[in-house]
């Protein structure tokens, strides 16, 4: 699948869009299809998202898993400080960017 | 060609006409005796005008792209050697570079993108005080501190 | 250390404000942020992996107890409670808010303080040797003629859009703590007939193709260094490719015309820059060599009570002889086991200003490996600073040992990283926590960098390793004997790179191959170098 992802620009954190809105979570993020660079000109355009680009992905039960090791850290935070990630509870969450 | 900020020269109209001088390429003016406008390209070399500066009313400097900054160092050049005509920046000019372009000589500007008169204003005030001579003659911190 | 007059201030405050009208834009979408890109970045302001990341500048590293509750204050108000310290001696946030950032600004200035240049083509901040001012073996404190650079470089109007960014290193001492070749102008001050003078070294660096600065002139007196920098720079202005993002720094333009063509036209140019007056009078030096005049050193000398023998080995591997008799330089590690090299707490930050405050006459330096420097302790009052240190778990004894290690945030904070770096940092010295085996290694300085940009100086390293993606993993290359000392050299490539915990593995058939070898004194690099390269390939890949 093709998700779109950037950061939001006034605070700088990463989003990932969710069909209709920039989540700052992957799980939300949708399939864009081949309508990807349409959306994230236009969504750029409006300032609803900063620096936004195209990433392949696969879909797993947990959700959208981006392809690039790069965008799972983005996704979570930084592995060696889990109570700063999206997940601080969660000990597994470090494997999932590996 | 959008407006020329800061020219002294009449603005040439839209169709090139007008009362300014066309600024020639640099190889076309090292060999013309008449031409008084050059334009210099950011990988020439102004001290190849400076046996030719008295002739000069206009040198026109190339800023194809923002990020390349060896236009700063031609005007600076072409002041030090002591040209007194019009110094323009013409291209990719932002309208934040207008401070520095000011502090190396240029004195006209010529952004491919049209500026808000606004800012420009505000860009070429916002500092009083500098820390290193340059080509516009403003007095360095150094000196103000011990005269 | 230098305190600013008015005209300093009204500097810093101006670009407070012009940053907030270039935020207002964009923010307000009157700049695109293509245009807004070179402006934050100059204002030290990415756009990284999780956020945006500021870096404060620590001018050649050197700062206050106000400054550093500052850098605290602002951790704990505009970050997540903790800054990191980087390999220039500055100081970095990870969660900066775009609409917060000139608010921040306007905070560090009133401290006197700013993040000006510490990103973009331009001249970054100038760093120096932490023991300035505290070392017996400089010839004069390097650091007013950082100050003087660091004044001439900023807001330089023809410097500004260089081709790529430039690094300047100023030392006064034949141990060069600074990494001085590795940069892109080291300046070193020397004596020559009586008069003060400097050799400049240019065209160092890391990244991609790393070199060693050579000599460009042997001497330069002491009041042509801003003009003679001048030259250099406008040489590299005119002339440095602009082509290839990769070929852009300094170091490709000197090594493609030769040193001594490079040296030549920059001595042409700085004929006539030097008519232009762009050297400040004497009396500028001296205004700002008396802010760098020695503390009122007032502490007798003392014989120290080792009676505590977690005191006396941190005394032994982290305190170093200071110039003046009764004093010494403590230096703090950011190391400690299972942490993030150079990461401090907000809570750690303010421990440290509260010990400068009281024990290093109210200054701290940062060094180039991350950690801090009291420069200026009594030697009475070592017990209390290692007791206060060791309570806030800063008095990890490594300095320079193999868990002393520098590493770049990697692919845990940054974009341009292939790997991580960190998590590699922590298992290094987990294998190795044992503090006697580490002291019996003794001084092995031990550099990681995520990516070939080589922000972790991996080039420099005793060891060093170099994180990259192979086919979507994380793998690692190992480098062995280099050295950013005054023995400058480059490390090389041990072969085949290894996975994470291969690569610690590998680290360790090393360190056990030097033990093997070493001859009497012989620290890891020593070996190495007198048995080559062979047997310690062998020992790593059988």
């Amino acid at each position: 699948m093709k998700i779109l992802t950037g950061n939001d620009l006034a605070s700088g954190a990463v989003t990932w869009w969710a069909g209709s809105w920039w989540s700052r979570h992957v799980e939300d993020a949708v399939d864009v299809g081949e309508d990807g660079e349409a959306i994230l000109q236009r969504e750029d355009g409006a300032r609803r998202v900063n620096a936004p680009y195209l990433i392949a992905a696969i879909t797993t039960p947990e959700g959208p898993r981006p392809a690039h090791i790069k965008d799972r850290v983005r996704a979570l935070g930084p592995t060696v400080r889990p109570d700063l990630t999206l997940k601080p509870a969660d000990p597994q969450a470090g494997e999932w960017v590996i | 060609m959008g407006d020329v900020i800061g020219s002294p020269l009449p603005n040439p109209s839209p169709e090139g006409e007008g009362l300014e001088q066309p600024a020639v390429t640099l190889d076309a003016f090292l060999d013309q005796s008449n031409a008084t406008a050059v334009r210099l390209e950011p990988d020439e070399d102004a001290r190849a005008l400076i046996p030719h500066l008295g002739r000069l009313e206009l040198i026109e400097i190339a800023f194809p792209a923002y990020r390349d900054g060896r236009g700063y160092s031609s005007a600076r050049i072409l002041r030090e050697a002591g040209y007194k005509g019009e110094l323009r920046a013409q291209g990719d000019v932002l309208v934040d570079q207008l401070a520095f372009m000011k502090r190396c000589g240029f004195d006209s500007f010529a952004p491919e993108a049209p500026l808000n008169d606004e800012v420009v204003a505000a860009s070429l005030a916002r500092y009083d005080r500098v820390y290193q001579p340059a080509a516009d003659g403003a007095a360095p911190v150094w000196k103000l501190r011990h005269g | 250390m230098y305190k600013y007059d008015q005209y300093d201030q009204a500097i810093v405050d101006a670009r407070v404000e012009e940053f907030r009208d270039q935020v207002r834009r964009r923010l307000a979408g009157e700049i695109t942020e293509d245009q807004f890109k070179p402006l934050r970045l100059m204002n030290g302001l990415y756009l990284q992996l999780h956020a945006y990341m500021l870096r404060v500048a620590i001018p050649y590293g050197t700062l206050d107890s106000r400054q550093m509750r500052m850098l605290a204050h602002i951790a704990r108000k505009y970050d997540r409670d903790y800054g990191h310290f980087t390999t220039r001696q500055n100081i970095q946030y990870n969660w900066i808010k775009l609409e917060e950032c000139p608010d921040l600004l306007a905070k560090l200035a009133t401290v006197e303080m700013h993040a000006i240049q510490t990103s973009g083509n331009c001249i970054r901040n100038i760093s120096s040797d932490q023991y300035a001012g505290a070392a017996a073996d400089e010839i004069a404190d390097p650091r007013p003629w950082a100050e003087l650079l660091r004044q001439w470089s900023t807001f330089h109007p023809e410097f500004s859009y260089l081709p790529r960014k430039f690094k300047i290193a100023v030392i006064a001492a034949d141990e060069a703590r600074a990494a001085m070749r590795l940069h892109d102008i080291g300046i070193q001050l020397i004596e020559r007939d009586g008069t003060l003078g400097a050799a400049f070294y240019v065209g160092g660096g890391m990244g991609r193709t790393p070199m060693i600065a050579p000599l460009i002139k042997d001497f330069v007196p002491a009041e042509d260094l801003l003009s003679y920098s001048e030259a250099c720079l406008r040489v590299y202005n005119r002339h440095g490719r602009r082509d290839n993002i990769y070929k852009a720094r300094i170091k490709i333009l000197v090594h493609e015309l030769g040193a001594e063509e490079y040296a030549r036209q920059v001595e042409e140019e700085f004929a006539h820059v030097k008519a232009l007056n762009i050297d400040p009078p004497a009396a500028e030096l001296e205004r700002i060599q008396a802010f760098f005049a020695p503390p009122p050193f007032d502490a007798a000398d003392v014989e120290l009570d080792r009676s505590d023998p977690d005191f006396a080995v941190w005394l032994d591997q982290n305190v170093k002889p200071h110039k003046q008799a009764g004093y010494a330089i403590v230096n703090i590690s950011l190391k400690p086991l299972g942490g993030i090299p150079g990461d401090a707490s907000s809570a750690q930050i303010d421990v440290m200003a509260n010990l400068a405050e009281r024990y290093s006459f109210d200054e701290l330096r940062v060094t180039h490996a991350q950690n801090i420097v009291l420069p200026h302790v009594a030697k009475r009052d070592l017990y209390a600073v290692w007791q206060a240190l060791a309570e806030a778990g800063l008095a990890e004894a490594n300095l320079d040992l193999i868990s002393d290690i520098i590493a770049c945030p990697g692919l845990d904070y940054c974009s341009l990283a292939n790997a991580r770096s960190i998590p590699v940092a922590q298992k290094i010295a987990r294998r190795f926590a044992d503090p006697a085996r580490q002291r019996d290694l003794g001084e092995l300085k031990l550099k990681i960098s995520g990516c070939i940009n080589a922000c972790g100086h991996h080039h420099a390293g005793h060891i060093g390793i170099l994180g990259v993606d192979r086919k979507g993993t994380e793998n690692y290359q190992l480098l062995l004997g280099g050295s950013g000392a005054e023995d400058a050299s480059l490390g090389k490539i041990t072969g085949p790179g290894f996975s994470e915990d291969g690569v610690v593995d590998a680290i360790e058939r090393v360190t056990d191959k030097y033990v093997a070898l070493r001859a009497d004194g012989e620290r890891f690099l020593d070996t190495y170098r007198r048995v080559g390269f062979e047997p310690f390939k062998e020992a790593i890949y059988g």
